[in-house]
């Protein structure tokens, strides 16, 4: 058993390792708490990618042309492929896949946030590409240089698919921008819904933040939450006024001085209804994937009895 | 080439270039519900994935059929702007999914007649439908892999896995007769679409041998009245278009 001391050093020079920019990998010591932040964060990433299919996945079979079908049903294989490389990276740190998806299953496990806001128009899923993924993009390159390898690894190819998808809902969006009126409003009512849980998706203030500090010791997170919320809305509110649509907060404004857009007072209470559960699709959502979990156990029972009778060979298979 | 030039030949190859894309779109649909709602991760991949690869044919075989009618209907005004009754997919892929298992199912039955469908048509005398077969041959090869294995998995799982699939065979069986089920225009077609007594043997040569090896008993054929190619669907098919196209009926004349 190690002693006080001897953990101590240890700790040191793990933290020495950090401070060096070399990356952790999955054979190495690392602090008990480190391992556990990784967890849970890896581990919501993962949820949310697998829960983020279900909005726009239920837009597949309403796309309304074939093109924006075939790019829609692209988009969310490659979720569903981020959530794998995902529960494989978290895998190396201890936490099988089964587990963790049983952690959301149970309700134990968070998702991302926003995607207990209902999808209700096919402007939204322009958003959820343009605005959804534009934050996670903000959010996520760093983390492409974060201190734990497999995650780094992982990010770095996530990343250049979510730019591709962020690309393609911008396009969704514009494409109805310069329509017909009434595709113009449909937008501009989606944008209106989306602004604000996006703006959210950088988490609470700093002041707030409990993980923070020690998370950016720990080379996990990079940049505060507002500094990435500052950076999403400087490169976001150019591409709404180009789209000509309209940001649904009227105190928002550029400060010349600073060179950044000032927002508005954020909704705190509501972020923390919807965290609670309290959103409009939290049950739903969670309901729907303890469903297709449930449906599917006989599937995975027979491929697993399947597989133990070719296991065993011809004589088992005929045992059995 | 000789059918191109003659007018009633280029109507028929219109109709057969709709049946292929409608049967190839239907399918697409279909699997596009399982979004997310797969038994695993691995699942929901692979299943939009086969649905990606057969909106992709459809788009090629409904602008083909477009571009030969020369009436201006492009890919998504065939797909969006017709009723029921102008479709031509075969019943068989217009039907609900039904549980993993029958979805799985209806996979490999179908993927083994359009590997043979595409075998043929690769070889036959018309260079536009010759190309558009190429590439999908060997995306149907892959549906037909991927849904054959499962069917093996699941046949020869457990007890209830094998109960479910033999009643989903039985489910899907007396549908099958449509894609064998020769009618005139194909027939006029001879040279370029391929004879069913040929499809049906080289579907029985792949589906037969996947059957046994998942312990399924083939049921005895029985009758049935065999339209979808003609237009005379099933209560679904009404359903299905109307989640499909709402959008483009709701909102005429925009871009999308």
């Amino acid at each position: 058993m190690a002693t006080t001391e001897h953990l101590e050093a240890l700790e040191q020079a793990f933290q020495q390792r950090i401070d060096g920019g070399e990356k952790i990998e999955p054979q190495d010591w690392m602090p008990e708490a480190y391992r556990r932040t990784l967890q849970r964060q890896m581990a919501q990433h993962a949820h949310s990618e697998y829960v983020g299919m279900l909005p726009e996945g239920a837009w597949i079979t309403r796309a309304p042309s074939l093109s924006r079908k075939c790019i829609l049903l692209a988009k969310v294989q490659d979720e569903a492929g981020h959530a794998q490389y995902l529960y494989s990276a978290l895998e190396s740190l201890g936490l099988s896949r089964e587990q963790a998806y049983g952690q959301l299953l149970a309700g134990e496990a968070k998702y991302l946030n926003i995607f207990n806001y209902p999808a209700l128009s096919w402007a939204d899923v322009g958003m959820i590409g343009w605005l959804t993924d534009g934050a996670a993009i903000v959010n996520q390159v760093p983390l492409s240089r974060c201190s734990y390898g497999p995650y780094a690894r992982a990010m770095v190819r996530i990343c250049q698919e979510e730019s591709f998808h962020h690309r393609q809902g911008f396009d969704l969006v514009r494409r109805l921008a310069e329509g017909t009126p009434a595709q113009r409003r449909m937008a501009q009512d989606a944008l209106n819904r989306w602004w604000w849980p996006t703006v959210m998706v950088f988490g609470p203030p700093d002041e707030d933040s409990v993980h923070s500090q020690r998370s950016m010791r720990w080379g996990v997170k990079l940049y505060s939450n507002d500094t990435l919320r500052q950076k999403f809305v400087d490169q976001t509110v150019p591409q709404v006024l180009h789209l000509g649509l309209t940001v649904p907060d009227p105190d928002l404004r550029f400060n010349p001085d600073t060179g950044h857009y000032e927002i508005g007072r954020i909704d705190w209470d509501e972020f923390n209804r919807v965290i609670r559960g309290q959103g409009l699709c939290n049950r739903e959502r969670l309901a729907s994937r303890r469903r297709s979990w449930d449906e599917g156990a006989w599937v995975r029972e027979a491929a697993a009895c399947h597989a133990a009778k070719l296991a065993a060979g011809p004589q088992g298979e005929r045992d059995a | 080439m000789l059918v191109q030039t003659q007018p009633p030949a280029t109507a028929d190859l219109i109709e057969y270039a709709l049946r292929l894309g409608d049967n190839t779109l239907l399918l697409g649909q279909r699997l596009g519900e399982w979004c997310g709602h797969a038994p695993e991760l691995e699942d929901d991949i692979a299943l939009s994935n086969i649905a990606l690869d057969l909106i992709g044919q459809s788009r090629l075989l409904l602008s083909l059929a477009g571009e030969w009618e020369g009436r201006g209907r492009d890919e998504d005004a065939l797909a969006y702007l017709r009723d029921a009754p102008a479709f031509r997919n075969l019943t068989l892929l217009e039907l609900p999914n039904g549980d993993f298992g029958q979805t799985v199912l209806r996979i490999a039955l179908f993927s083994a007649y359009q590997v043979a469908v595409w075998r043929a048509l690769r070889g036959g005398g018309e260079a536009r439908l010759a190309a558009i077969a190429g590439k999908a041959l060997a995306e149907s090869r892959y549906h037909l892999r991927y849904a054959a294995e499962w069917v093996v998995r699941l046949g020869d799982g457990t007890d209830e896995s094998r109960r479910r699939m033999q009643r989903a065979l039985t489910h899907w069986w007396p549908y099958l007769a449509e894609m064998f089920d020769e009618d005139a225009l194909e027939r006029r077609l001879d040279g370029v679409a391929p004879q069913a007594a040929l499809l049906r043997k080289e579907w029985e040569a792949l589906m037969l041998p996947v059957l046994a090896e998942a312990t399924l008993r083939p049921p005895a054929d029985t009758e049935y009245r065999s339209g979808g190619k003609r237009g005379e669907h099933s209560e679904s098919l009404g359903h299905v278009l109307a989640e499909m196209q709402f959008l483009q009926r709701a909102y005429p004349g925009g871009r999308w």
